[in-house]
């Protein structure tokens, strides 16, 4: 074998990881710029460095309320929920190999958080109790949902779509439900439920939330070549020796966990994500894992919806009023796409 | 090393239905096995079980006398390679990525990619003819390229033995030829041991070795093609009156089909 | 992806019958429908009886002849427009999805899903927010106007490319459609207090505002979108068998086709205006309907409209005594029955066909 064409084997491989490589930095570098321009900015704007001395606990006159105690739980929360919707999102399309599974659409992102909202309005539980709740409603949606769509040894993707969409739908019911019985909710507090809020972030939601995303997060990123091989098919998957089934049940239930876990504490973002994976796939191109951009993107993308929510529109208008204006339309182009170059639709 | 693929008593099945009953086969090493039969006679399944996607319901697949069904999943993938009949190439995903997948086997989990990788790969594309596209995207190749590439994966894959589901489904008459010369030629050079399903009789008579003829689950017959292929196992695996003639290119049977019009002769 | 064929599936089909058992089933047929109204009395009596107070039949008669004194004759007096809407709503778009699925030739169509109602809903909050709107007329026609927008673009979005309009196709985009217009919905209502003080009523229909007064302004759109769709019926039927073999037969498939979605797009807009979005109704009646009539269109626009008003006066009447003090509304009721009705019915087809 002439090592010219070894060469050029590796040079094409080597040319797409150092892009995705690239892309990765540069996303955490608009992270990070997010981050900090939204503990900067806003009705009161601050300076970096007193942004900072909040952040390392110095004394800053003025700083301290507005961003120790509003903007920094706030920020902090939706990149956790942002990383979290992103890997659990392109997770499920990965494995599911359809954009459109994704938990949000299928209804598990509405089972947490119905099952949140009962266990707040009816129960009137809080903290930690309500993540658990919302975890274990998530599971068992999802398990629902997969039961119902297998049929004769396999799940089809268009039957669990639709499914998905019937179970979505009956969870937004008994979410309008619980809003309707609890009479003193407050508006925002009740569109936290519906449609996804970073409103009133506390530290404590940030906590929970960082610890499954790590622990999760974990059991994701380890199965990411597995995931690649299961894209070519269960068949071929399994010749390349990836364990379909265990690698399956492994992931969806980190990837639901990932996802109950952030909607108990901002709700249901809508359509967060659905967006990223796609999104991280335009710019990665097609080169390996979509895992770690797409997490980016999601944390990108929730600090720059609560941003525009927050400042852009005159009223203050919760992240998931924004990334539902933003998201349905990307919905419909992949429909348009999909049906152009004849797809799997 | 000649490994040794073997199927003991083997019951397969969906459902509540079996599809393959309590077959027993050798297939005989080094040499290119045709695997052929009516729809639905259960010979995709066989294949899918070789693999241990599906467990069996009695019986056993031994390699080299090892269940596979209970070999840690990737030792045997680098043994025992599958390439299935409609594999999903990722949306935009290119050639050399794509080849490379086929390397999985080999690699650990958090191991960086190596040396040896991309020569098996770039290994993989010369003998499969493909190395000119190996910066193109799947989705942009012809059917004849596209099938090529997959079997360069499975090449990627470095394994003994080769099983295909149907090769040559959807390729027109000249890359359905292309194909198979391709696989004779790998297992002339390397050695490998090659298990196809065949739909087509006539190719899988002239491009194997040794031709097993299954009917609703059950081996009908097995051994050479010139040995076995003859009216009466035409007859009764596919149901249908033919005539076996000798092929005037390459020697082999040549089956006939006789139809119920356009027959000149009694 | 093949064509979607016609809405028969082993469940919907008629009986393949000769002349005299077709006669016979005819009177079954009619017999069924004499049930259902009988059925529908009964459910019209309950729903003025039944509610969160008691009320005796003196009460009822005194109500009804427009006597309004004491608590139990003002329930009534209440309860009988509410029902009346109830019906006229559960009517209107039970068989406003019925022609949609004959149109579309889509199992899953409704206009909850496809997002109508949602759209009526913006045109709606949009008109009071900023051009001012506050007459019931002048909402049904802005709300007609918005879902007409609404199906005109989920129908163009979900049938280009191959295989035109699939169910999936058409339920993404409708469902993608409405969760957008949803979010408008709450864009728009946030910050007017004046409309937002019940942004939820926005989002889940009821039956509870119901007035003599609101009635009277709808039931003109009801009547005309109900005609246009019964005297569709024939046309859905040739439709039902292929846009090709239709036009062969003579239909003239275009215009058949968009006078009845005009029908169906007039009755579930003009009811949404009235009562906020209801969605699975015409999901889950036709169904139905379909099981007891077989696929005849002219048989199943009357017993959809009967079959829709049963079960919507059942629906607020469950409603209303489910949780008592307070009441549940009726559009979650029909989502909670509706929806696993959606999930046996997209299990039941076959995946080819979806």
């Amino acid at each position: 074998m002439e090592d010219r064409d070894v060469a050029r084997v590796r040079g094409g491989r080597r040319a797409r990881s150092r892009r995705r490589r690239v892309v990765i930095a540069v996303l955490c570098v608009l992270v990070v710029v997010a981050y900090a321009g939204s503990l900067m900015l806003g009705s009161t704007s601050y300076t970096l460095r007193e942004v900072l001395a909040v952040i390392v606990g110095d004394d800053a006159p003025g700083a301290q309320f507005v961003v120790g105690r509003l903007r920094l739980p706030r920020a902090t929360l939706a990149v956790v929920v942002g990383l979290s919707f992103g890997l659990a999102g392109v997770t499920f399309q990965t494995l599911l190999r359809n954009p459109l599974a994704s938990p949000d659409i299928i209804g598990v992102t509405e089972g947490a958080s119905a099952a949140a909202a009962v266990a707040i309005v009816t129960f009137s539980l809080s903290g930690l109790v309500v993540s658990g709740v919302a975890v274990a409603a998530g599971l068992g949606i999802a398990l629902a949902i997969y039961l119902l769509a297998y049929r004769r040894g396999v799940a089809a993707g268009t039957r669990l779509i639709l499914i998905g969409i019937g179970v979505a739908a009956m969870m937004q019911s008994v979410i309008s439900w619980q809003l309707e019985r609890a009479t003193n909710f407050q508006l925002a507090e009740a569109l936290r439920w519906l449609t996804g809020s970073l409103n009133g972030a506390l530290w404590r939601d940030v906590v929970v939330v960082l610890v499954a995303l790590v622990v999760l997060g974990t059991l994701v990123l380890v199965q990411t070549r597995d995931l690649a091989a299961s894209q070519l098919g269960d068949d071929a998957a399994s010749a390349l020796g990836v364990r379909v089934e265990r690698l399956r049940l492994l992931t969806i239930v980190a990837a639901v966990g990932l996802v109950c876990f952030a909607t108990a504490a901002s709700g249901p973002i809508a359509f967060l994500a659905f967006l990223c994976g796609p999104i991280a796939a335009r710019i990665v191109g097609p080169r390996g894992s979509l895992l770690v951009p797409s997490a980016l993107v999601g944390a990108l993308l929730t600090l720059l919806a609560d941003f525009a929510g927050q400042h852009a529109f005159g009223t203050r208008l919760p992240v998931g009023v924004v990334t539902g204006i933003l998201g349905a339309p990307y919905l419909l182009y992949l429909i348009v796409r999909i049906n152009r170059v004849g797809g799997t639709l | 090393m000649n490994p040794r693929l073997e199927i003991e008593r083997l019951t397969l099945g969906y459902g509540d239905r079996d599809v393959v009953h309590g077959l027993d086969l050798v297939i005989p090493p080094g040499e290119v096995t045709a695997i052929v039969g009516p729809n639905a006679c259960g010979k995709s399944t066989l294949l899918r079980s070789m693999t241990r996607l599906l467990p069996p319901r009695t019986g056993r697949v031994l390699l080299d006398g090892k269940a596979v069904h209970s070999m840690p999943a990737k030792q045997l993938a680098r043994r025992l390679g599958l390439l299935p009949q409609s594999p999903i190439a990722p949306e935009g995903i290119t050639v050399g990525d794509l080849v490379g997948r086929g390397r999985h086997p080999h690699q650990r989990t958090l191991a960086r990619w190596s040396l040896a990788d991309d020569r098996a790969v770039t290994s993989a594309l010369k003998a499969t003819d493909t190395l000119e596209l190996v910066d193109r995207a799947v989705d942009e190749l012809s059917g004849g390229q596209r099938q090529r590439v997959w079997i360069a994966m499975a090449l990627a894959q470095q394994s003994e033995i080769l099983l295909l589901d149907e090769p040559t489904t959807f390729l027109d008459v000249s890359h359905q030829v292309e194909v198979l010369d391709l696989l004779t030629e790998l297992n002339r050079s390397k050695g490998t041991t090659i298990v196809m399903v065949l739909h087509d009789l006539n190719l899988a008579a002239r491009y194997a070795d040794h031709l097993i003829a299954l009917r609703e689950g059950r081996l009908y017959a097995s051994g050479r093609p010139s040995e076995i292929l003859e009216p009466g196992l035409v007859e009764h695996v596919f149901g249908m009156p033919s005539r076996v003639i000798p092929d005037p290119v390459s020697g082999k049977p040549l089956m006939i089909p006789i139809g119920r019009f356009h027959v000149t002769e009694g | 992806m093949t064509p979607t064929g016609p809405v028969t599936s082993a469940a919907t089909d008629a009986p393949d019958a000769p002349a005299a058992p077709l006669r016979r089933s005819r009177r079954a047929r009619g017999a069924w429908l004499v049930a259902l109204i009988g059925v529908l009395a009964v459910a019209c009596a309950t729903s003025i009886v039944l509610g969160s107070r008691d009320v005796g039949w003196s009460d009822i008669w005194a109500g009804l002849s427009g006597q309004s004194e004491g608590f139990a004759q003002a329930a009534v007096a209440k309860r009988v427009p509410r029902t009346a809407l109830a019906a006229l709503a559960g009517a209107a778009l039970a068989v406003s999805g019925l022609v949609l699925q004959g149109i579309t030739r889509n199992p899953l169509a409704d206009p909850g899903i496809l997002g109508l109602n949602t759209g009526a809903s913006l045109a709606v909050v949009t008109g009071i927010a900023w051009f001012g709107l506050s007459s019931a007329t002048s909402y049904i026609w802005v709300a007609i106007l918005g879902g007409a927008l609404t199906a005109a673009f989920v129908w163009g979005v979900g049938s280009l490319g191959r295989g035109g309009a699939t169910p999936l196709k058409l339920t993404l985009a409708g469902a993608a459609s409405a969760a957008a217009l949803s979010s408008f919905v709450v864009a728009v209502v946030l910050p007017r207090p004046d409309i937002s003080e019940n942004a939820v009523s926005w989002q889940i229909g009821g039956v509870g505002g119901a007035s003599d007064d609101k009635l009277w302004q709808v039931v003109p759109f009801l009547a005309v979108g109900g005609l246009v769709c019964a005297w569709s019926a024939r046309g859905l039927n040739m439709l039902g068998l292929g846009d090709e073999l239709a036009s062969g037969l003579g239909e003239r498939v275009v215009r058949t086709r968009l006078l009845a979605a005009a029908g169906a797009v007039t009755l579930a807009c003009a009811t949404t205006a009235i009562t906020g979005p209801i969605a699975f109704m015409g999901l889950v009646v036709p169904h139905f309907c379909r099981l007891l009539v077989g696929v005849d269109h002219r048989w199943l626009v009357p017993f959809s409209a009967v079959g829709g008003a049963i079960l919507l006066i059942v629906a607020d009447v469950v409603g209303r005594v489910v949780a008592p003090p307070s009441e549940v509304d009726v559009g979650i009721i029909t989502a909670l029955i509706g929806a696993p009705i959606f999930i046996a019915v997209a299990r039941r087809r076959r995946v080819r066909e979806l």
